[in-house]
């Protein structure tokens, strides 16, 4: 009788062992991926602390004023970040304003009427698009796009949007095909791809019961979308948005190339401006000093800006679901 | 197991100072970009003549300046020269290393390369804007049976902060007393006229002045000759109209006095000659008078004697101006000298 007991005392004495060998594989498994998650928000509030130390004299001397004074002028060190701030978030508005309903259109079509063998081809085109290096958009966009929308965009855009009451003084003054204009239609092909896709993958989810069932009881295919694919992807479609209006933000090269590189504000889109990643590029080479503080108080805002998007766009997805929540 | 890994340890060890001893071998510079394809060139000669290679980063002047006031690199590269103080501040000597120009380039229909004339004056006069339209009475005047147009004039600059942006604003200060009360001079400047654009590097420049009608901006002599922009003719300090080549630029700097400046750092622009191109420019080298690695600012001297000597076909074929005998035996006697060897 002793021996089995005995026997079963091991046998539990082991697998405590094994059990507890288990727990402090889990226990260290646990702190190691914690450490590495730890070095991305070690890595984060570095970049923002140096950044501040960086800009310091910048904010020191012109205070909060720095964000809305319209002056670049670096031989006599005066400087203020509203003319960047304003050519970033034009850019980003224009390209955003485009590329969303396109590329809506576009993922609705992939998952909801493209024919079958259509579907990969195009697929696999919005894939490649979106891995088009953006100095590749830039010089396109400088030597082929830009020409062409002189010639003939923005004549175009000039004698009809130009003529209309309030948004004429948007569409007048010289036609150079370069502004901030050309910067915004070259960033919506630039981001159209990352909506696009996102976009396509998350009506792909949508279970084909939901689907089916709506179409099952008379739904065209607008109404399905709109009120069965849409409601389910909402926080997707968002998502994919924030991801294009983030690079939009701040993309370089290609705005860089053609949004004219001009440090002033003008009320007409077509006129020549500069982004704040633009101006980073332009000028980091040859900044000493005072400069090379504002510019990096300008890299500072462009992280402020994208992180208060950011932020928003979570807000948004959270306010969605508990609207969600309340009403079942 | 444990000798596995000491061999290991010994080759990554031979390795990593097999690296270091082949970049003690190459000469290290950074700065301006002006320069950079003549210096990638006599380089190229220079190793096949010699086996040391140099290693030039063309990060922009004022990095250059950084880069050297850090000791990162043996000597620095800029175009804009070091005013004598601080480079007595630093322990820094500094030479011009080779010389060339900058032209204003037009997009005119029906004007050929130098058919336009303008003076200093009228030119500052585009380029802040008071003068706006081509057919303007003031370039009428000095272009006596051409037929101007009724078309606007777009400045296009520099975008980026550059060493020919600072020559050719370095001359507008010099010629216009409107220029440099409101704008001055400097690696990059805030363009007055209502109708400027920017381009970034000479490429940009040039795209957009050949696309845009009615353009007018500035770029290296080499880049409007090769891409054969339409330049303008200027009147140079002798009254006389004159057409950018190496003889003009070598005749800006025929007259210099080189040492009346502390350091070299000596401005071409607007110099006397009946044959002198207005807007010419040096480019310089920086070097500690006390080198912290005596070793490698030899070699640096060693190149540049050795480029004044061997390189001068090559910068002429580059469309640079190389220094004259008289300027590189005096800087080997009189600025070398300082160095430390």
């Amino acid at each position: 009788m002793n021996s089995p007991s005995a026997d079963s005392g091991m046998r539990d004495q082991k697998r405590l062992a094994t059990v507890r060998k288990q727990r402090i594989q889990d226990f260290l498994f646990h702190k190691l991926t914690l450490s590495f998650s730890l070095i991305v928000l070690v890595a984060l509030i570095g970049i923002l602390v140096s950044l501040a130390m960086v800009s310091w004299p910048a904010f020191k001397k012109f205070g909060i004023e720095f964000l809305w004074r319209v002056e670049w002028d670096i031989i006599n060190e005066e400087f203020g970040a509203a003319i960047a701030i304003f050519g970033t978030l034009a850019s980003a508005t224009i390209a955003i304003l485009i590329a969303v309903p396109l590329s809506f259109g576009i993922a609705l079509f992939l998952t909801e009427t493209c024919p079958l063998w259509l579907r990969r081809p195009l697929g696999t085109a919005i894939e490649l698009l979106a891995a088009v290096p953006s100095i590749i958009y830039g010089m396109f966009g400088l030597f082929v796009f830009a020409p062409l929308f002189a010639e003939y965009g923005q004549p175009a855009l000039q004698s009809t949007l130009g003529q209309m009451p309030i948004i004429a003084p948007l569409f007048g003054g010289a036609m150079n095909g370069i502004g901030i204009l050309a910067a915004g239609l070259i960033l919506a092909f630039m981001i159209l791809p990352f909506i696009a896709a996102v976009m396509r993958d998350v009506f792909e989810i949508v279970p084909p019961i939901l689907r089916e069932s709506a179409y099952g009881v008379g739904c065209t295919t607008w109404e399905v979308v709109r009120h069965i694919v849409l409601p389910y992807t909402q926080q997707g479609v968002i998502g994919g948005i924030m991801l294009g209006l983030g690079r939009a933000l701040g993309e370089t090269m290609a705005v860089t190339f053609v949004i004219g590189n001009s440090q002033r504000l003008s009320a007409s889109l077509f006129s020549p401006g500069s982004s704040i990643a633009s101006t980073l590029a332009n000028e980091f080479g040859e900044a000493a000093d005072f400069h090379l503080a504002t510019l990096f108080a300008l890299g500072l805002l462009l992280f402020v800006i994208t992180f208060v998007v950011l932020a928003f766009a979570k807000l948004l997805i959270i306010r969605t679901e508990r609207a969600k929540g309340l009403k079942t | 197991m444990k000798s596995l890994i000491r061999n290991f340890a010994v080759a990554a060890a031979s390795a990593l100072a097999m690296v270091s001893a082949a970049q003690a071998a190459d000469i290290t510079g950074a700065g301006a970009t002006f320069p950079y394809p003549i210096y990638a060139k006599w380089a190229e000669a220079y190793k096949k003549a010699t086996g040391v290679g140099l290693n030039y980063q063309s990060i922009g002047s004022s990095g250059g300046i950084r880069q050297i006031r850090a000791k990162t690199v043996t000597f620095g590269g800029t175009d804009a020269p070091v005013s004598g103080a601080d480079l007595d501040k630093d322990g820094m000597v500094q030479f011009p290393t080779v010389l060339g120009g900058v032209v204003p380039v037009i997009n005119l229909e029906g004007f050929k390369p130098g058919e336009l004339k303008v003076t200093g004056e009228v030119l500052a006069e585009m380029f802040m804007g008071s003068i706006s339209k081509w057919n303007d009475p003031k370039i009428a005047a000095l272009n006596p049976g051409k037929k101007l147009p009724d078309q606007s004039i777009t400045v296009v600059h520099r975008s980026d902060g550059s060493g020919t942006t600072f020559i050719f604003t370095d001359y507008l200060t010099e010629v216009s007393p409107a220029w440099k009360d409101k704008v001055g001079k400097g690696a990059a400047v805030k363009w007055p006229a209502a109708t400027s654009v920017g381009g970034k590097g000479n490429e940009g420049v040039a795209a957009n002045v050949s696309r845009v009608k009615g353009a007018i901006g500035y770029v290296e002599y080499a880049y409007a000759k090769r891409n054969k922009i339409p330049h303008l003719q200027l009147r140079n300090r002798d009254g006389k109209y004159v057409d950018p080549d190496e003889k003009t630029f070598a005749a800006a700097a025929a007259g210099a006095d080189w040492f009346s400046v502390p350091g070299m750092g000596l401005s071409l622009v607007n110099q006397k000659g009946a044959d002198a191109w207005p807007i010419s420019g040096a480019t310089f080298a920086l070097m500690y008078k006390d080198p912290a690695n005596k070793a490698a600012s030899n070699e640096v001297l060693k190149f540049f004697d050795w480029a004044f000597k061997n390189g001068k076909q090559m910068a002429l074929e580059l469309d640079y101006v190389p220094l004259p005998d008289a300027l590189t035996k005096a800087i080997t006697e009189k600025v070398w000298t300082q160095i430390a060897r």
